[in-house]
């Protein structure tokens, strides 16, 4: 039941903070706030144990939805999902926060629609009925349109629309494929039914696999996103404003890799590790080509958008490495990722504000005009590059680890983007804060809310760093359930 | 189904057991005549509404109680009554009369609302309305080809002259003269061909009555006769290559007109279609099931991709309506019309109608005889003018483009749903295509309604608002109502689901 009341209370409270509007311009801003915290509270009872102790789930839930088309509403949460949703609200939170001063106008709607979309990730997150899951993959698109398309920058209509068309396109791919699939059981059970668990006793043919996979694989890829149907993000990430900036890297990308394990790799294990040296081979021309994409960037935000599906493509490199080690790598990654890809988008949104600007042309020297600002954007950079100590690192390392073993050739190259990384970011420190210094009237430091947002983000890449196993000992039972299948691993490994 | 099991005898006697069951056309009968007399004693526009509404909400009420009866009697085998060889009683006509009756009552209910600033007669127009939902109920129930003619005759010359009635305004009088005039000579030469095509099928056959029909021998002769059929049906529908009619008419006749065209125009011809299909075995024959495959398929392609640059939200609707009916002949298409694909053909065009009825209501809602809005520039800020009628247009949009949390999203999923249990991948790409194209003008519609409208050029073209008075209140509940029902079906479908099935089943 517990997740049904983070679905509500996210759902619920989106719409009292649009209708608060009309009372106090303040209190749609606190509404938000106070219902993401109390959606999260749920949370803390399944991190010991669950109330459901029938399943391999921590909690589950099922009622009939569309018994006519075998649909059920079910939801059900295993480690990984709550490390996300853990994430999606710590990120929910901080975006709030970069909202509270940036957005003025319709704050009311604004607030709803972040809500709406938090909601959406989460029911992504723990839908475990196929046509659920395509449900909520497409409701959280719609808020998100709203809010590049309402509060976006300059060239927003343009991004607004090529985001929705690039997920919606690949999501008709996904139906048709999630269809298949269910036509399929039905045709060997002669039951209609949705539901994960059913779906992943099907056997399927060879070529019917393979096809139903890529379905599924090119949907992922594009959420992920992965080279070559990565070219909505820089677009949309530069033109959402800060708070949605943070949404889309911090979790909306996560929810790509999310399908990856939850449901292409059980569902369609024969084809996917046929799969895996395509999968490996675009992981790492995403890491290698969107890292050198970056560094020929002038905006800033589009800049930070291309390091996103550089560091993504560790994601992938992980998933597909088919061992404990690489997928816990991914999820680490996704994890660390979120954290410094939205303090990144955080800190650019905050210059964007102050200066009116993303042009890194225009910026320079602002070390001394803001200190703050400097060590931490410092920090995150240093973070976002790989140094030992912080999430990201672990992260990658174990990627790039559990790589290796399948994979030598693949780790090699991939792990040359560790270097493009630190040029990048290194790079971006001394065009911003180094330097002759420029115009930097208005540059206001960090005030004590940004402070609270970012100390609370370094605190959290600090402990991802220094104690990692805290976070995977929740995602260790649900990866080692989808390695049971021990002889796929081999099947992977032979492959490449 | 075999073709075999639904030659069942004729009772050709008139009883009243069986006119009964022809209820609601006799009230619109009747309600036609009480009208012209009522008009003629003295005008009065509030009254004229009020008494085609009484009878069309009487319709609508006898319609869903034969519905509901017909239904709990229906057991799997065909439970189909024939009232005269001109009609059969059955789940599906039934549904479709009662459909019918709704879809013509939130028009007449609109119409009143536009109609309220006009200067002169405007209570002729619920006149026509009523003959032409007269002629659809008719086509619906059809059994006989002298029935179809008789009904599709009566619905398309009560639209000329719906589509026409805005001819003495000085503004638009001309483009609604100039729609009414392309579509009574393309309406008469697409009845012509109907004619021709069903002359060569009883000189084929020897019969006139559609369940004696039979295309198992397919001869040349009868196949003739039935694409002439069909081309006249693809003629209606507006599906490519027959959609040439379809912007200027839906330009230039008077919104309800046009929405009365666009949903029980549709819907009439499609019952006729499932009809004629499902009795005739048509689609078993394989050259006839290519033929209407590659309409369906260009008319998805070539609609979507007409409406990409329309800057006129009729006409934008005008093309997407040839995609929609694209997209309901793939559910046609699928397994040639087993129960399950009839079923989603029925969901469709009752979705599809309703979200028009909805998009053509909320235009409505900005505009009236006088002046109509319907240029998409004009809709630039709307959201933050009139944030609840914003919010219907864009709930309408999302759901042509079969988005969840709409009613949209469901119909198409069941479409997919039958495309892809009948493994029909030509056509599942083909609407996969289409509707990303389709999603690029629907987000187009409603980024447009999102625009901040403090720029000047903008400012200049904005709409005067619709204040909610008395002659607008029921246009608001109308709206109201279907945004409603486009939001409660797609969040939870089960019982229209449940009903599709038992109507499909019942057939």
């Amino acid at each position: 039941m517990s997740i049904l009341w983070i679905l509500l209370i996210l759902f619920v409270g989106g719409v009292v903070a649009w209708i608060s509007e009309a009372i106090n311009k303040q209190l749609p801003r606190w509404l938000a706030l106070s219902s993401v915290i109390l959606a999260m509270l749920p949370l803390v009872s399944l991190m010991d144990g669950g109330d459901d102790i029938s399943s391999a789930w921590l909690s589950s839930l099922n009622t009939a939805w569309i018994p006519s088309l075998g649909i059920q509403f079910s939801l059900a949460v295993d480690g990984l999902s709550l490390l996300l949703i853990g994430l999606t609200g710590f990120l929910g939170i901080i975006s709030i926060a970069s909202a509270w001063e940036e957005i003025n106008s319709r704050v009311g709607f604004f607030y709803f629609n972040l809500l709406w979309t938090l909601a959406g990730v989460v029911g992504v997150f723990t839908a475990v009925d196929l046509f659920l899951f395509f449900f909520f993959w497409e409701v959280m698109l719609i808020p998100m349109y709203f809010i590049i398309a309402i509060w976006g920058h300059e060239n927003r209509k343009y991004a607004a629309t090529k985001f929705f068309l690039f997920t919606q396109a690949t999501g008709m791919l996904l139906l048709m494929s999630l269809l298949g699939l269910a036509y399929f059981n039905w045709k060997a059970t002669g039951v209609l039914s949705f539901a994960y668990e059913d779906l992943l006793a099907v056997d399927l043919a060879g070529d019917v696999e393979r096809w139903l996979m890529l379905g599924f694989f090119v949907a992922f890829a594009t959420k992920l996103p992965s080279v070559p149907f990565h070219s909505w993000l820089p677009d949309a990430h530069s033109q959402a404003p800060t708070a949605g900036s943070v949404l889309l890297a911090g979790v909306l990308l996560k929810t790509g890799a999310y399908g990856l394990i939850r449901f292409t790799l059980p569902l369609f294990p024969n084809a996917s590790s046929e799969f895996t040296p395509v999968a490996l081979t675009l992981a790492v021309i995403s890491i290698l080509y969107c890292a050198k994409l970056a560094l020929a960037q002038t905006d800033l935000k589009r800049l930070i958008a291309y390091t996103s599906v550089s560091h993504m493509g560790f994601v992938l490199l992980g998933i597909y490495a088919w061992n404990l080690i690489g997928l816990q790598g991914a999820v680490m990654t996704m994890l660390a990722h979120g954290l410094s890809a939205a303090a990144l988008f955080s800190l650019a949104g905050g210059l964007q504000g102050r200066l009116h600007t993303r042009d890194l042309r225009k910026m320079g020297g602002f070390w001394l005009a803001s200190p703050k600002m400097a060590v931490t954007a410092m920090f995150f950079s240093i973070a976002a590059l790989g140094m030992p100590g912080l999430g990201n690192f672990v992260g990658e390392f174990l990627s790039l680890l559990g790589v290796f073993s399948v994979s030598v050739s693949a780790a090699a190259i991939a792990a040359l983007g560790m270097i493009l990384a630190a040029v990048y970011s290194l790079w971006v420190m001394q065009a911003v804060f180094q330097g002759e210094s420029t115009a930097t009237s208005g540059l206001q430091d960090l005030n004590r809310r940004e402070m609270l947002a970012y100390g609370a983000m370094m605190f959290g890449l600090l402990v991802m760093g220094f104690f990692p196993n805290l976070f995977l000992v929740f995602s260790d039972s649900a990866i080692s359930g989808l390695l049971s299948l021990d002889q796929l691993v081999a099947v992977a490994k032979g492959r490449w | 189904m075999d073709v075999l099991q639904k030659t069942e005898s004729l009772s050709t006697a008139l009883d009243w057991a069986s006119l009964k069951l022809l209820l609601p056309h006799g009230i619109i009968a009747a309600v036609i005549v009480l009208l012209m007399l009522a008009i003629a004693i003295k005008r009065n526009h509030f009254s004229a509404t009020l008494i085609s509404t009484a009878g069309l909400i009487s319709a609508s009420v006898v319609a869903s109680i034969q519905l509901v009866s017909q239904l709990l009697a229906a057991n799997d085998a065909a439970d189909r009554i024939f009232v005269t060889p001109l009609f059969a009683v059955d789940s599906m006509s039934v549904f479709f009369v009662s459909l019918l009756c709704f879809s013509a009552l939130a028009i007449a209910i609109s119409a009143y609302a536009y109609f309220s600033r006009a200067q002169e007669a405007k209570e002729e127009f619920q006149l026509l309305l009523l003959l032409a939902t007269l002629g659809a109920i008719t086509l619906a129930s059809a059994n006989h080809f002298a029935s179809v003619i008789i009904g599709l005759e009566m619905l398309s010359m009560a639209l000329y002259g719906m589509i026409a009635y805005r001819i003495h305004m000085t503004n638009g009088g001309a483009a609604s003269l100039e729609g009414a005039i392309k579509y009574l000579v393309l309406s008469a030469v697409a009845t012509a061909t109907m004619l021709f095509g069903t002359a060569l099928i009883y000189a084929e056959s020897g019969t006139l009555v559609m369940n004696e029909l039979s295309s198992g021998t397919a001869s040349p002769i009868l196949i003739a006769g039935f694409v002439m059929l069909i081309a006249g049906v693809a003629f209606k529908l507006s599906l490519v290559p027959f959609q040439l009619w379809t912007p200027d008419v839906y330009q230039g006749g008077p919104l309800p007109a046009v929405a009365f065209l666009a949903t029980l125009g549709k819907v009439a011809v499609v019952a006729f279609l499932i009809r004629l299909l499902l009795i005739s075995g048509l689609l078993t024959v394989y050259a006839m099931w290519q033929l209407i495959a590659l309409v369906a398929v260009a008319s998805i392609i070539i609609g979507n991709l007409l409406a990409l640059r329309q800057t006129n939200l009729k006409r934008l609707l005008a093309f997407s309506s040839v995609a929609h009916m694209g997209y309901l002949l793939v559910a046609i298409l699928s397994s040639s019309l087993s129960t399950d694909s009839f079923a989603a053909a029925l969901l469709y065009i009752t979705v599809y109608s309703l979200l028009s009825l909805g998009a053509f209501s909320c235009i409505s809602m900005v505009s009236s005889s006088e002046a109509e809005v319907d240029e998409l520039a004009n809709f630039a800020g709307l959201f933050w003018r009139d944030p609840w009628l914003a919010a219907a247009m864009s709930l309408m949009m999302f759901g042509l483009a079969g988005i969840p949390l709409t009613a949209g999203f469901i119909a198409k999923f069941k479409v997919f749903f039958v495309g892809v249990s009948a493994a029909e991948w030509g056509l599942l790409i083909a609407l996969i295509v289409g509707s990303v194209i389709g999603l690029f003008y629907y987000l187009r519609v409603i980024f447009t309604m999102l625009m901040q409208s403090d720029s000047e050029e903008l400012l200049a073209e904005l709409i005067p608002l619709r204040i909610v008075d008395l002659d607008s209140t029921g246009l608001v509940i109308v709206i109201a109502a279907t945004s409603v029902a486009v939001l409660l079906l797609g969040v939870y479908p089960e019982p229209v689901l449940q009903l599709m099935d038992r109507v499909a089943t019942g057939f």
